[in-house]
């Protein structure tokens, strides 16, 4: 379960079981659970292993080895390039939300901003699960229409002669942007550079850190 | 019947100030992982397909006020109602996700890719321009991109087609292309000295000749 769990503070002292009260929602939760457990839908186990899937293993630190192996290797950035989810696959990343990969290159003319103007499409297989933000009105509205004053926001000011081209996920292919290779990052391993590469850089909201 | 999609915001005035998120803040509260995992996990089953699943999301008359957990739950509700779960003869699951087989179904995931029924009608590099009508279902062209002309610069094969697969009414598949826009056709002039350019991933029906 998630560590919030631990950070509860809503303990019932008379209560033997030592448990608070539910909250509407939780309740609301807990009673669909039961339901499709009960009709036979879902085997509550399989919660526990997705939930501990994209807690610990599906997350952005797998777009980053992309990344720096793409900076590193001229071969597979090309294949990248070509081919994402093949060369993604190749790194033993695939599948659900990621099986219909495009990766698309940060140069210092064009920079790459992602967005899923209609719900929340993310390239969970690189990513792993989307940060509210990319979920969330704000940037939903303003990403395709402003997209300087949202990277701004993100704290990302870019010269002015840069194009900014947006990819709106409105179906079910999915974009890693592949941010430019930081200055001076020539003498850096492959995995020192992939602690280089954020989430938001890979989204097209950040910049990679510095080497220095 | 009219149908009120109220997830389609691109370009929509909202000015809230976007929320930061650390890397790794995945959850909010305990039972958002749940809420994840029980959508997840009802893929297999068949009860519903994606597209259903988004157009549940979007016809969410408050879906401006709920998180985006809250969102997934109260569709799965709705679905779990239309479709007769709680009735004398609820649909069988096609295939129950168990614990064991969690992480072969995420690698393979479930591709979208079809063998379409004819040529793309389209060629990289096309002008084209986005149909301009609002249809009476769900369907995956935003409002911001219709009537819009743009060229085609990328073709990627024949994909399921929400518009009829959010339907139950087949996956029909179509020809994908993105369709890429300067910033001037959606938005008007604006300063020429930033320009960007936004691009839609459009299904075949979208467009027609420019």
């Amino acid at each position: 379960m998630s560590e919030h769990e631990h950070h509860s503070h809503f303990h019932e002292p008379d209560s033997q079981h030592a448990q608070r009260a539910l909250s509407p929602i939780e309740l609301r939760v807990r009673a669909l659970e039961a339901l499709l457990t009960e009709k036979g839908y879902i085997d509550p186990a399989a919660l526990d292993v997705l939930i501990d899937a994209y807690q610990t293993k599906i997350g952005p630190r797998n777009g980053a080895r992309v990344v720096a192996r793409a900076w590193c290797d001229a071969e597979f950035r090309r294949w990248l390039l070509a081919d994402a989810t093949a060369a993604i696959a190749s790194l033993g990343m695939s599948g659900r939300q990621g099986e219909h990969m495009v990766a698309v290159e940060n140069t210092p003319q064009v920079h790459n901003l992602v967005v899923c103007t209609l719900c929340s499409c993310y390239p969970w297989a690189v990513l792993g699960l989307p940060p509210t933000w990319y979920k969330s009105a704000p940037y939903r509205a303003r990403a395709v229409k402003d997209p300087r004053g949202v990277l701004r926001e993100f704290g990302v000011e870019l010269p002015e002669s840069t194009q900014i081209r947006i990819w709106d996920s409105t179906a079910e292919v999915r974009y890693l942007v592949l941010p430019q290779r930081p200055a001076g990052s020539e003498d850096l391993s492959e995995q020192q550079l992939a602690n280089l590469v954020t989430r938001d850089s890979m989204i097209g909201t950040g910049l990679p850190g510095s080497a220095a | 019947m009219s149908y009120q999609s109220n997830a389609d915001l691109g370009g929509q005035d909202v000015r809230d100030a976007i929320v930061m998120e650390p890397e790794g803040d995945l959850f909010h509260a305990p039972w958002e992982p749940r809420v994840m995992a029980l959508v997840v996990a009802m893929g297999p089953t068949g009860l519903s397909n994606i597209d259903m699943n988004r157009a549940a999301r979007e016809t969410i008359p408050n879906y401006r006020d709920l998180s985006y957990y809250e969102v997934w739950l109260t569709a799965l509700e709705k679905l779990v109602l239309q479709q007769g779960v709680l009735g004398d003869a609820p649909p069988p699951p096609k295939q129950v996700l168990r614990a064991e087989l969690v992480a072969a179904a995420i690698s393979k995931g479930s591709a979208f890719s079809r063998t379409p029924a004819g040529p793309a009608r389209y060629a990289l590099g096309q002008r084209v321009r986005t149909i301009a009508v609002q249809p009476a279902h769900h369907t995956r062209l935003p409002a911001y991109a219709r009537g819009k002309a743009g060229i085609v610069e990328r073709v990627h094969g024949a994909h399921v087609f929400p518009d009829t697969n959010a339907r139950g009414l087949g996956e029909n598949p179509q020809w994908l292309y993105t369709v890429a826009f300067d910033e001037k056709e959606l938005w008007g002039e604006r300063n020429p000295k930033q320009r960007s350019t936004i691009s839609v991933d459009a299904f075949e029906p979208y467009l027609e000749p420019a």
